[in-house]
């Protein structure tokens, strides 16, 4: 099996006011191309900061980060922003869509961003697969939570991504939307084939994963995999 | 619903254009175009002003040179201001297909139907004078009808003061003119020079009869030639400048008028540019701390795309395109005011304006203006715009996390020098001067750097003596200061250098005006009389005790010249080009006296004073201790001197301090008594009018009696004065306007950012219940203290700046008049509260909600 994500002696301190803050700490394991894993925890356990570095968005202290491939450790921030646009969709808490332009560019913004061309039809057809083909022209700021966290799905799945960082995507919205999201990112991301990697304390939603990993005061305690159908992992 | 497999790919893969950074930053201006334009409208001013200088500059240099003829009004001018020799006579009177002689002097005229008397400028013509352009008069006629007969021309501004018409008479020495015209305008002559010093034409067939021509007397003589087509006027002066240089005769051409006329503009188009690059250093200042602001604001968008993908310098582009875009759009705007600007420059100027300007559009100076607020808008823009390269894309999952840092990167002190080395460049530029810019550009740094350290000052202080016991709204206020995001800084900086530029005009204009005051106050004399002759001397003297008056000085004065110094003459001296200062020295001509002790305005620096000279033993002069360093004399040297045609030898005997400042006769040098007084001279009388009314008729008696002397009426000295300054003064508050509407807009600009930065604070206590009157009083109170702090400090950097230049540059002592000063305080601070509270009112109007949906 194609191990997407490579995690090996993970650890990242702070400096902070002479003392070093240890926030994760020796964390290994790995993700098969394809599969589903949630990292739980509880407030303040390091899951965000691991999200953080097995994404790329930030540098380790010291271990390995591999995505499809390629040691993340080693690149410099404008390398990684490459590999990110490449093979990584993201998800937010708090949806995090560019204010000033409409659902539509924003779904386009990954694409644009690696130059490609003729990619309305696309962002069109994302939009209508998460059910906002008629809001395209809206901006953030005129969308509900649920439509925004829609419209971040649409373009979490517009590059294509090998891999796809969820944090939290539930945690702004109110049952019955959350529900609705919750549904419309498995199907996308059954249908995509894409590797799903889930930060939440929404142990609900961690059970749709086939697999959940718990981390708690930075470390990883438990590894365990789900009683989701279709088991298809590497195990750690 | 199509199945995502179904979604089309991406077939075309290109990389990353240029286009597309423009695009995302067109996109990403959407809904901060008014602000952007908001941001950068603090440059708009400070373009206009440089394009409309610029503009102005050009057209003036090309009028100069389509004028240059009128100006001069002839071909060829000869002068000198010493009795033209026999043997110059022959050539003089022979140069030229036409000539024209004059004879300039100052004397008194006596306006009889009113009574009046006035010191003027007469000018005694012959001939056609001028041969290209006119002399103004109205009647026009009048300009060549008065060359005919007993007639003369009398300048406009006297025509009004003594209420006089044509027709009338006026008495020049001993003899009477009919007024045959109003004299508008002179051959290159300026509103200026008519206040100072206004003219009367009168022929010259009828100067001996005034009585005015006596040796002795001060007179300027001009010969004025036209050539014909073929005649190369340059070349033929150079051929004959040996001749003249040895008669001590000076000339002027076509050519050398129209530089020396351009380069004494140059120094006003210098200041005034100068001037405006202060307002656009302002408005720049202001485009940076909005800018800071606005991409604090964009740290999420930035973290956005950074995390989807794009590179820091991606990122840094989107954003300097949006500089570059919106910085164009300043500078056209201000390029297309200033060409509107420029119209009006002329009518401000046109006082010191010696030709009529042409307006016409600059391109030249409009490119210049559009480039340069292009440089300078990115320039400044680039200090918070570094910090987009650091923003990280961490801040997507949590903002406050780790703090992008914007002060440990070194790429922002290389900006900082390119700001610093830019003004510097553009200064030199404007200047020419190394030295000038080196204090031009460190003056600003320090007024910037004094401004900013009294900002830090004040919120440090603000800060560790909070005022704890004040209720809760006065402290929300008094905190507001020093608080994160805090405005303190820019706004010090802004409002309190504009407050510094108004307040500093306003000092030295007072500086000024006190120091002519001073002068003339109680016990000191108020009226000089000179070219009186020695046997008019104890006339004067009894005419002046017969009216009451004092006779406080009587001093005797020599006119001489110096033909060597050191044993070397100018000759010698001409070789060298170190001791300028000595050749100088030998060129002019000294007004000398001579006594027997000291006044009370000099001090001895070096050697010793002697007081009277002994017969047979050598003669010791005393000469003014900064003249004697600038000729290059020290006590004991030798200098030679040529006293009408008496040489004279005199060693020096002493260097000494002069006191310039007092209302007194001062002499760079004088003899000792026991030397000069056979020699040609005449005499000056010092006295001290109690009234305006005894003044006029103390004129008119002395006038009247003895027609060939002046008067200075200090009365009179001080209104010009203060009708220069006024002059000046509306210049200079014209420029002064475009720094403070600056400072203006960068304060509507500054409080806008802080009611992006004070909005949900606002809102949130709103929302828990703080009333609009509450939320009203903490704006209104922060404001305060902002307008407070900012005028103080600029008020502080003002008295600074002033009183330096009145201990310096003025040599006078400083007391500033504290009401003025007080009302400019109170101004600017209610001007920025008021501005506060109007940007503000948006907040305090609308609910909570609303305004949290739609701004935040």
């Amino acid at each position: 099996m194609d191990i997407i994500l490579n995690i090996q002696n993970l650890s990242k301190t702070y400096q902070s006011g002479g003392n070093t803050l240890t926030v994760l700490d020796d964390i290994n394991f790995a993700i098969e191309a394809g599969s589903t894993m949630a990292i739980v925890g509880p407030s303040g356990s390091g899951k965000t900061t691991l999200l953080g570095l097995c994404a790329g968005l930030d540098r380790s202290s010291s271990g390995i980060v591999e995505l499809n491939h390629i040691r993340l450790d080693n690149l410099n921030e404008d390398q990684r922003a490459h590999v990110r646009n490449q093979h990584v969709g993201f998800i937010f808490q708090n949806f995090q869509l560019l204010p000033t332009l409409t659902a539509l560019e924003n779904v386009m913004v990954p694409l644009e961003l690696r130059g490609e061309k003729h990619i309305r039809p696309r962002a069109e057809a994302l939009l209508e697969k998460v059910g906002l083909a008629d809001r395209g022209h809206h901006y953030p700021s005129q969308l509900s939570g649920g439509e925004q966290q829609r419209v971040s799905l649409a373009r979490a799945f517009s590059n294509s991504p090998k891999i796809l960082f969820a944090d939290e995507p539930t945690g702004n919205l109110d049952a019955e939307t959350s529900e609705k999201v919750v549904k419309l990112l498995f199907d996308l991301n059954r249908e995509a084939g894409t590797t799903l990697v889930l930060v939440t304390h929404d142990l609900e939603l961690a059970s749709k994963t086939q697999r959940i990993i718990r981390i708690k005061g930075g470390s990883l305690i438990s590894d365990e995999l789900t009683n989701t159908q279709n088991l298809n992992h590497a195990g750690a | 619903m199509p199945e995502l497999n179904d979604i089309p790919e991406v077939q075309h893969k290109s990389p990353l254009n240029f286009s597309w950074l423009i695009l995302m930053a067109w996109r990403d201006s959407r809904r901060n175009r008014s602000r952007l334009f908001l941001f950068i409208s603090s440059i708009i001013l400070g373009i206009a002003a440089l394009v409309a200088i610029y503009s102005f500059e050009y057209n003036l240099k090309k009028d100069i040179d389509s004028q240059a003829k009128s100006l001069l009004g002839a071909d060829l001018v000869i002068e000198t201001n010493k009795t033209v020799s026999e043997d110059a006579m022959p050539m003089l009177m022979k140069l030229g297909d036409k000539r024209s002689e004059e004879r300039a002097f100052a004397s008194m005229i006596y306006f009889p139907k009113s009574e009046g008397t006035r010191l003027v400028n007469v000018r005694a013509l012959s001939g056609e004078y001028p041969y290209y352009g006119d002399i103004e008069t109205s009647p026009a006629t009048a300009s060549r009808t008065f060359r005919l007969e007993k007639r003369a021309l009398v300048d406009k501004t006297l025509m009004l003061q003594f209420d006089a018409k044509p027709g009338d008479s006026i008495k020049v020495g001993e003899l009477t003119f009919e007024i045959a015209g109003v004299l508008n305008k002179a051959p290159g002559q300026t509103g200026f020079n008519s206040s100072v010093a206004p003219i009367v034409y009168i022929p010259l067939a009828y100067l001996e009869e005034t009585g005015l021509s006596q040796k002795g007397s001060r007179i300027t003589y001009n010969f004025y030639y036209k050539f014909g087509e073929e005649v190369d006027v340059q070349k033929l002066a150079k051929k004959l400048e040996p001749q003249l240089e040895k008669s001590e005769l000076d000339y002027e051409t076509i050519e050398s008028r129209k530089e020396n006329t351009g380069r004494s503009f140059e120094d006003l188009t210098e200041f005034l540019a100068l001037v405006g690059f202060i307002a656009l250093l302002l408005g720049c200042i202001g485009v940076a701390s909005a800018i800071h602001i606005y991409i604090r604001e964009k740290i999420n968008t930035i973290a956005i795309l950074r995390c989807l993908g794009a590179s820091s310098r991606q990122a840094f582009i989107i954003y300097l395109i949006q500089i570059v875009g919106i910085g164009l759009i300043g500078s056209m705007i201000g390029a297309l005011l200033g060409t509107l600007i420029q119209q009006f420059l002329p009518m401000v100027l046109a006082d010191f304006l010696p030709v009529k300007i042409t307006v016409a559009i600059s391109w030249a100076a409009i490119a210049q203006g559009i480039l340069l607020g292009l440089i300078i808008s990115i320039l400044f823009a680039l200090l918070p715009l570094v910090s987009v390269r650091n923003i990280s894309p961490l801040n997507t999952l949590r903002l406050s996390f780790q703090e992008t840092s914007l002060f440990k990167d070194p790429v922002k002190w290389l900006v900082y020098f390119i700001i610093v080395s830019f003004v510097f460049g553009f200064t030199y530029l404007q200047m020419g001067s190394l030295k000038k810019t080196v204090f031009f550009t460190a003056g600003v740094l320090a007024g910037f750097l004094v401004l900013a350290a009294l900002a830090y000052a004040m919120m440090w202080l603000a800060r560790r003596y909070f005022p704890s016991s004040w209720s809760y709204l006065w402290r929300q206020g008094f905190a507001n200061l020093f608080r994160p995001n805090n405005q303190t800084l820019i706004l010090v900086v802004s409002i309190g250098l504009g407050t510094a530029f108004i307040c500093t005009l306003f000092f030295v204009q007072d500086i000024l005006i006190n120091r002519v005051t001073l002068s003339s106050s109680k016990n000191q004399p108020n009226m000089v009389l000179f070219d009186i002759q020695s046997d008019q001397k104890v006339a004067v003297s009894n005419l002046t005790k017969s009216m009451n008056l004092p006779v406080l000085q009587e001093v005797p004065i020599v006119n001489m010249r110096m033909t060597e110094i050191k044993g070397r003459t100018a000759a010698d001296y001409k070789k060298d080009s170190v001791a300028w200062g000595a050749m100088r020295g030998l060129e002019r001509e000294y007004r000398v006296t001579y006594r027997d002790s000291l006044s009370d305005s000099e001090e001895i620096i070096d050697g010793k004073w002697i007081g009277k000279a002994e017969p047979g033993k050598p003669v010791y002069v005393s000469i003014e201790d900064g003249y004697a360093r600038r000729i290059g004399v020290k006590v004991g040297d030798e200098l030679k001197f040529n006293v009408q045609g008496a040489p004279l030898k005199a060693l020096v005997g002493s260097t000494r301090k002069v006191d310039w400042n007092r209302i007194q006769t001062n002499f760079i040098l004088i003899f000792p008594a026991g030397v000069l007084e056979d020699a040609p001279q005449f005499h000056v009388l010092l006295t001290q009018v109690p009234s305006n009314e005894i003044s006029a008729k103390y004129q008119q008696a002395v006038v009247r009696t003895f027609p060939n002397i002046s008067m200075i009426d200090l009365g009179l000295v001080l209104s010009v004065l203060d009708e220069i300054l006024d002059k000046m003064g509306f210049v200079i508050r014209f420029m002064a306007a475009f720094s403070i509407i600056t400072g203006l807009i960068v304060l509507i600009s500054s409080v806008l950012i802080s009611k992006y930065q004070r909005i949900r604070e606002s809102v949130l206590l709103r929302t828990i219940g703080a009333s609009r009157k509450q939320i009203l009083v903490i704006t209104a109170l922060e404001y305060f203290f902002l307008g407070a702090l900012a005028a103080g400090a600029g008020i502080i950097l003002s008295l600074l700046a002033s009183w330096s230049l009145a201990r310096f540059t003025f040599e006078t002592s400083f007391t500033p008049d504290i009401l003025p000063v007080a009302l400019l305080f109170l101004i600017i601070t209610s001007l920025t509260v008021l501005i506060g509270l109007f940007n503000s009112r948006g907040i305090l109007n609308r609910p909570p909600l609303e305004v949290l949906r739609s701004d935040v």
